[in-house]
């Protein structure tokens, strides 16, 4: 497990971190080698980043409801720089209507308000390629 | 009752307790103690501990009538999508008896990026209004007098902008600028360490925000310049105690810098004000509000020489914690929130926002902002917890924890100086690596279960997504770019040239007080973005380090 290397990131200009940073240590804990962005990346920056550090699992935090379009287009890119096996995930407050079409855009799973972190990892575990 | 006969009654009184415990045991992990007594408040001196409403050291609140006279201030946090929507929920809250305005603007508009900026992709109106120019702001005070409400604006990093956009509002209002009332957030240190809608880096934010201190003091003397917050700090994971801690060496912070400025420190501390979070435990609550006035009127008394009672009053507004707002069940939200409430009036918060069942879903509907607005009043008038002062003054628990929590911000406000300050405490991710500690732990005790939330880990119970939830247009990105172009086809270019030209070059002489160049840029209808845009230029910006 311990070569599962997590992007945990935060794109758009959101700054709400707390719920990325406790999954991000909650995954180093689990035994994932994780790296953790900061805040305000552009998708752009988040696929760039996923692609130099080489990473397995790309876990996307967002609280302002810009997520429809950040989700989507991270994956479109990740896509683009051929990356497409790395898992992307999804956190934050994203109502149900939403996660649908988040999923048909390549998102594998989305993580709601209130999710254990052990979920995440149980998922992770479950779903990497 | 002697204190010796009390020690004795004490301690038989436990010794029973302790024999019974077998067959009927306490809850694990309960942090206060058993029972508290007046052992627990030895050396309790009213006068220097308490005295009296209004009165140093304003333990018990910073008017003498406090909610006799007049309550609170009902502020809603409101603003999404388009200035013209916002108008509508404005006026619609006035209507209600909602008593001031507050003013939530979305993220480009906080972070300084027009609408049509690349970086503004997917957030245009979603957590906030819009404002791209003064052409926004003047839709969106539209038909509200503004010398008869207040007006606080949660905007940091541009606030002197938005500040600006105000003042010119109010000026084609026919509203001079010393009757406005309200308050800009104004508190950078808090972005860098918890908020994260910095711009520029520390010295020009500083500078920015000591100007406004000193252009204010001259010309819009009600405002309150700053609201030095503790509120996202409390979001981003800390505990009680280190909300006020982290808040007070902020404060502290702005204070020395406006010194270092030259100006005199009873000019401006009395319109400092704080902003709170009211938390989920009651009584922790109640006693952190009575503690960080305590702290406060110390401060500024014997660190700073404040000779104006004014300056030495923590003003505070309080909102109900959105953190602790469940997706799970969310009606159950309402009755935190009036928990949370009654916490805040018996703290005696001078302004409330509540917030709505469904912010943990997304921005509340019109229909969930009328009962969190119901809930401040149902305090108010129903429940009589603003009918006497301070209600839980003299309560040997509540004594003991508002002495506990000055304790413990105390020895961080020892430790920050000892760093150097919050901006160096801040640089060296000392405040952070404390947040974030704290969140870690409340996170793991909730999935241990050592912490019972209601419907996340106990009580839960299959149910259906809710339904209406308010739904943020797409198209507002669109709009206002439309807005813009517009707006840049029918301006003087000539004059927003020379307004930005002659901002610019102020920004590069630190003994200009650059609020009179942003006034100049805004009427010229200079775009927010174009404004920050130019002080980008000359300041550059803040590129944070977090660690984990």
């Amino acid at each position: 497990m311990s070569n599962i290397r997590v992007l945990v990131a935060k794109p758009g200009l959101d700054g709400h971190d707390r719920g990325a940073k406790v999954v991000a240590r909650a995954l180093r804990d689990a035994g994932f080698e994780v790296i953790y962005t900061g805040i305000r990346l552009t998708p752009e920056q988040i696929a760039e980043a996923a692609l130099q550090d080489d990473v397995k699992v790309v876990a996307l935090s967002l609280l302002s409801g810009a997520h429809n379009t950040l989700f989507p287009k991270v994956v479109e890119l990740l896509k683009e720089k051929g990356l497409n096996d790395v898992l992307v995930i999804g956190g934050g407050v994203i109502p149900d209507a939403d996660i649908p079409g988040l999923k048909a855009a390549g998102i594998a799973e989305v993580f709601t308000p209130g999710t254990p972190t052990s979920a995440i990892v149980d998922f992770i575990n479950a779903n990497v390629k | 009752m002697s204190i010796e006969t009390l020690k004795a009654g004490l301690a038989k009184y436990h010794e029973d307790v302790e024999a019974k415990l077998v067959k009927t045991p306490e809850r694990a992990n309960l942090e206060p103690n058993r029972l508290y007594t007046p052992l627990d408040i030895e050396g309790f001196d009213y006068e220097r501990d308490l005295g009296f409403p209004g009165e140093y050291p304003f333990t018990r609140g910073v008017q003498p009538t406090m909610y006799r006279g007049r309550f609170w201030t009902m502020r809603m946090y409101a603003g999404f999508s388009t200035a013209e929507e916002s108008n509508k929920r404005y006026k619609y809250l006035l209507a209600n008896g909602g008593s001031g305005l507050s003013c939530a603007f979305d993220l480009p508009t906080q972070i300084g990026y027009d609408s049509t900026d690349p970086m503004s992709e997917g957030e245009v109106g979603k957590v906030g209004v819009a404002i791209d120019s003064l052409a926004d702001m003047e839709i969106l005070f539209d038909g509200i007098p503004l010398d008869k409400v207040s007006t606080s604006m949660t905007i940091n990093a541009p606030a002197s902008v938005l500040l600006c956009m105000y003042i010119a509002v109010a000026e084609k209002q026919g509203v001079s600028a010393d009757k406005l009332r309200g308050t800009i957030q104004n508190d950078i240190l808090k972005e860098y360490a918890a908020r994260g809608t910095y711009i520029f880096p520390p010295k020009p934010s500083m500078r920015l925000i000591t100007n406004i201190f000193e252009y204010c003091s001259k010309n819009v003397p009600l405002w309150n310049t700053i609201s030095i917050s503790g509120y996202h700090i409390r979001e981003a994971g800390s505990t009680a105690s280190q909300e006020i801690a982290f808040t007070i060496a902020d404060g502290i912070a702005y204070v020395e810098a406006a010194i270092k400025a030259g100006m005199d420190v009873d000019a401006f501390a009395g319109r400092l004000s704080f902003f709170w979070n009211a938390h989920n435990n009651v009584l922790e609550e109640v006693a952190k509000f009575r503690a960080s006035r305590r702290v406060w009127a110390k401060v500024m008394k014997e660190r700073f020489g404040a000779k104006k009672p004014k300056s030495m009053m923590l003003r505070v507004h309080t909102q109900t914690a959105g953190s602790m707002l469940t997706a799970q069940q969310p009606n159950n939200n309402i009755v935190r929130v009036a928990l949370q409430t009654a916490a805040a009036v018996m703290g005696g918060t001078q302004s409330l926002h509540t917030n709505s069942k469904d912010e943990a879903l997304a921005l509340p509907t019109t229909e969930s902002v009328t009962i969190a607005l119901r809930t401040q009043q149902i305090v108010a008038y129903e429940s009589g917890l603003a009918d006497t002062i301070d209600p839980l003054g003299g309560s040997y628990y509540v004594e003991a924890l508002t002495n506990k929590i000055e304790a413990e911000a105390w020895e961080y406000i020892k430790k920050i100086d000892e760093l150097g300050g919050a901006p160096e405490a801040i640089a060296k991710g000392y405040i952070q690596k404390e947040i974030q500690d704290s969140a870690y732990k409340w996170q793991m005790d909730v999935e241990k279960g050592n912490r019972i939330i209601v419907g996340v880990n106990k009580f839960q119970q299959e149910e259906e997504p809710p339904k209406n939830l308010l739904r943020v247009d797409g198209s507002v990105g669109k709009l206002q770019a439309e807005k813009i172009a517009a707006l840049k086809a029918r301006r003087d270019q000539a004059k927003v040239d020379e307004t930005l030209a002659a901002l610019k070059a102020g920004c590069a002489d630190e003994s200009v007080n650059l609020m009179p160049l942003i006034l100049d840029a805004v009427k010229a209808y200079a775009t927010e973005g174009e404004i920050c845009g130019v002080m980008r230029e000359v300041f550059g910006e803040y590129q944070a380090h977090t660690q984990l």
